[in-house]
């Protein structure tokens, strides 16, 4: 993990930001970030800042993302889209192992190639706080994952500060965002006011402040901690979901035979894209598998889901095999098992799952009914409100 | 599943004397079908060595003449049951068949042939054919699961020759094919593509189809068309529900589920749903099938 060093902020111009993904190519890292593909803006490797989605924006809500053009130049006046980090530190398929016939025994051989060094260009702060959450499963364990490890100790991190929300953020909720506090090298924030645009570069390691040698930069404006405190502020106040935590793990558990479950269950279409797009979830199968001649065999590892039915397959059958079960089963661990389990909330409210969603299930709504039908129960003293789709 | 496979036999220089005594014997049938489902076998260019290297093809008309009688270690079966003679056929199929595998859409779900069932048959023949009475042919089409017991079921339109290459290794290895039963969706977030309905509006039937096919359609920004069935557990209701909220007419939901999987038990009482809502008005599609919440 890098070093944490006295945070030093420092002005770019938007000129700069592209000498600075040059200055980290030239080290060797492999530049990733945001950049329109299909209709979205994914995480893919971008070789310059020609590649990032200057001036667009995204339209997010239940079920549905649109991408819409901004009227400014902005580099990253957008939310997060369908891909997270998770993809490159925490590849969807990986081998494990191979291993060929050796007479009566096998012999195995390394089945992993050297893992790309990252650099991670614009990792938002509810994206650093995943990282972090993923972080605790995959390597403060007992088990290290070494695939993971070895993606996660070379990764360079640039985030970004939002200054714009997203219509599914529910960050300010989660107290995870929008201002990245901790876990880069470098973070930027995009000053776009009147007709100023530069960049606020804060340094959060050793690392970082070398890259940032090689970058035309200058002392900080005057305003600086300000205009930072007034983008991140115009993000906050643009949520477009807010979820109530207080108490959240109880409440949950109080609340396992509520009959919301069957409610949502009745739109879930256990497709299991919620698990997929989420930052944190890290549920995986391991797979293996000989070719025809038997002589050959690989143990394969991939991204798997509590939505499906072999996930929890025991023997003698599955142990979730309603939808209602399963779509408990996530949202609990989530919001309330995560916590037993690793000390922290497993969502970070950035809305994928919500946007998403095909059919556009919302966490934030899920949970709003449970706690409400608790609240009209003690206010009318009799039966829980009738559970309407909202 | 258990496979009983070749795999199973003593290890080592038994083994290897057992597989160079008799490799096991691969029969490939058809039913009612297109053949594109045992194309698939003979696609496998660059594995068909290593195939022919671990079993004895011993009856595939496609690709030889030269049929071995059997019994067979393992029958590849593919085609639907249309007629009377095949009904009896594909017993004796079973009867000469350790191990049974039905490949594709026709032989797993009845294909688009059984479009018919929900129609009166002798009013295709009759618009179809110049002499009808020459037709000797079933009213409905039926998947071979409906006549005999099947092993294994292969899904698929056409089949993944991958999956079939994985099933046959599975077998020869005497290990359960890894083939899974969840829907499209998963496959496309592994491979990275944007959701073609989320970010388009283009309905898909993804989320209640079986993957298999690589989702190959959202790849190249088209909705799923359903070709490889049902997954594991499919909520019809709510997709249609999605599918009326994009702005997809009610008979065109119900024509999306009636294609080679349209007698697959989901996708059949889902297309049934939908076209008793449009006959009736303001019927039930199921639970929560009228509202997918709005964006």
């Amino acid at each position: 993990m890098p070093d944490p060093r006295p945070r030093t902020l420092r002005a770019l111009p938007v000129e700069g930001l592209d000498a600075l993904l040059q200055a980290l190519r030239r080290r060797g890292y492999r530049t990733v970030g945001p950049t329109l593909r299909d209709g979205a803006i994914v995480y893919d490797e971008i070789t310059s800042a020609a590649d990032l989605p200057a001036g667009w924006t995204d339209v997010q809500d239940g079920g549905t993302y649109r991408l819409a053009r901004r009227g400014d130049g902005a580099y990253f006046g957008y939310a997060v889209g369908p891909h997270s980090w998770k993809r490159f530190l925490f590849p969807a398929a990986t081998r494990l192992w191979r291993a060929r016939r050796a007479g009566d025994a096998f012999a195995v051989e390394t089945g992993q190639e050297e893992p790309p060094r990252y650099a991670f260009v614009g990792v938002r702060a509810c994206e650093l706080h995943a990282i972090a959450v993923q972080d605790r499963v995959f390597l403060q364990g007992p088990h290290v994952d070494a695939t993971y490890r070895a993606r996660r100790e070379q990764a360079f991190i640039i985030a970004v500060n939002c200054g714009q929300a997203g219509g599914t953020c529910f960050c300010v909720s989660m107290k995870t965002g929008p201002r990245a506090a901790a876990g880069f090298d470098l973070a930027l924030t995009e000053i776009l006011e009147g007709g100023r645009h530069e960049f606020i570069v804060e340094t959060g390691t050793e690392r970082g402040a070398d890259v940032l040698r090689d970058v035309p930069h200058w002392g900080p404006p005057a305003d600086a901690p300000d205009a930072i405190d007034r983008t991140v502020a115009r993000a906050a106040a643009q949520m477009g979901r807010t979820m109530d935590t207080a108490d959240i793990k109880e409440l949950l558990y109080r609340n396992l035979g509520h009959p919301r479950w069957d409610h949502v269950a009745a739109r879930c279409l256990t497709c299991a894209n919620c698990t997929m797009v989420c930052p944190t979830c890290f549920c995986s199968s391991v797979e293996d598998t000989t070719d025809l001649t038997g002589e050959h065999a690989e143990r394969w590892r991939r991204w798997d889901s509590c939505f499906t039915m072999d996930f929890s397959y025991i023997h003698g059958g599955n142990v979730r095999n309603s939808a209602k079960s399963r779509y408990r089963q996530w949202m609990t661990h989530k919001l309330a098992t995560w916590i037993d389990q690793f000390g922290t909330s497993g969502c970070v409210g950035c809305g994928r799952c919500i946007t998403w969603c095909p059919v556009g299930i919302d966490i934030t709504e899920e949970v709003r009914a449970i706690r409400e039908s608790e609240t009209a129960t003690v206010r009318q003293d009799s039966r829980p409100k009738e559970q309407g789709d909202a | 599943m258990t496979m009983p496979g070749a795999g199973r036999r003593a290890p080592g220089t038994a083994r290897e004397n057992a597989r160079a005594a008799r490799r096991p014997a691969l029969a490939v049938w058809k039913f009612a079908s297109c053949d594109g489902c045992q194309l698939s076998l003979l696609s496998c260019e660059d594995e068909l060595l290593a195939l022919t290297g671990r079993v004895d093809i011993a009856y595939f008309l496609e690709a030889s003449r030269a049929a071995v009688g059997g019994p067979y270690d393992v029958s590849l079966v593919e085609g639907s049951i249309t007629t009377a003679h095949d009904a009896e056929r594909i017993k004796r199929v079973r009867r000469a068949s350790r191990f049974l595998v039905t490949i594709g859409a026709c032989a797993t779900a009845g294909g688009i042939q059984a479009l018919r069932n929900f129609k009166n048959v002798k009013d295709f023949l009759q618009a179809v054919y110049a002499k009808p009475e020459y037709i000797d042919t079933l009213a409905a089409s039926t998947p071979i699961s409906a006549h005999v017991k099947v092993d294994f079921e292969l899904q698929g339109c056409p089949i993944n020759k991958a999956q079939l290459l994985e099933v046959l290794s599975a077998y020869l290895a005497g290990r359960p094919p890894g083939i899974r039963n969840h829907s499209v969706c998963v496959e496309c977030k592994r491979r990275g593509t944007v959701c073609v309905m989320v970010a388009q509006g283009t309905p898909c039937l993804g989320p209640v189809t079986h993957a298999g096919c690589e989702a190959i359609c959202p790849a190249y920004r088209r909705g799923c068309y359903g070709c490889y069935g049902p997954m594991e557990s499919p909520n019809t209701a709510s997709l249609s529900g999605r599918w009326r909220y994009l702005g997809v007419p009610e008979a065109a939901i119900a024509r999306a589920y009636r294609t080679v999987n349209t007698n697959a038990e989901a996708f059949r009482k889902a297309a049934e749903a939908l076209e008793a809502r449009g006959a009736g008005g303001a019927g039930e599609a199921g639970p929560g099938g009228g509202e997918s919440r709005a964006g």
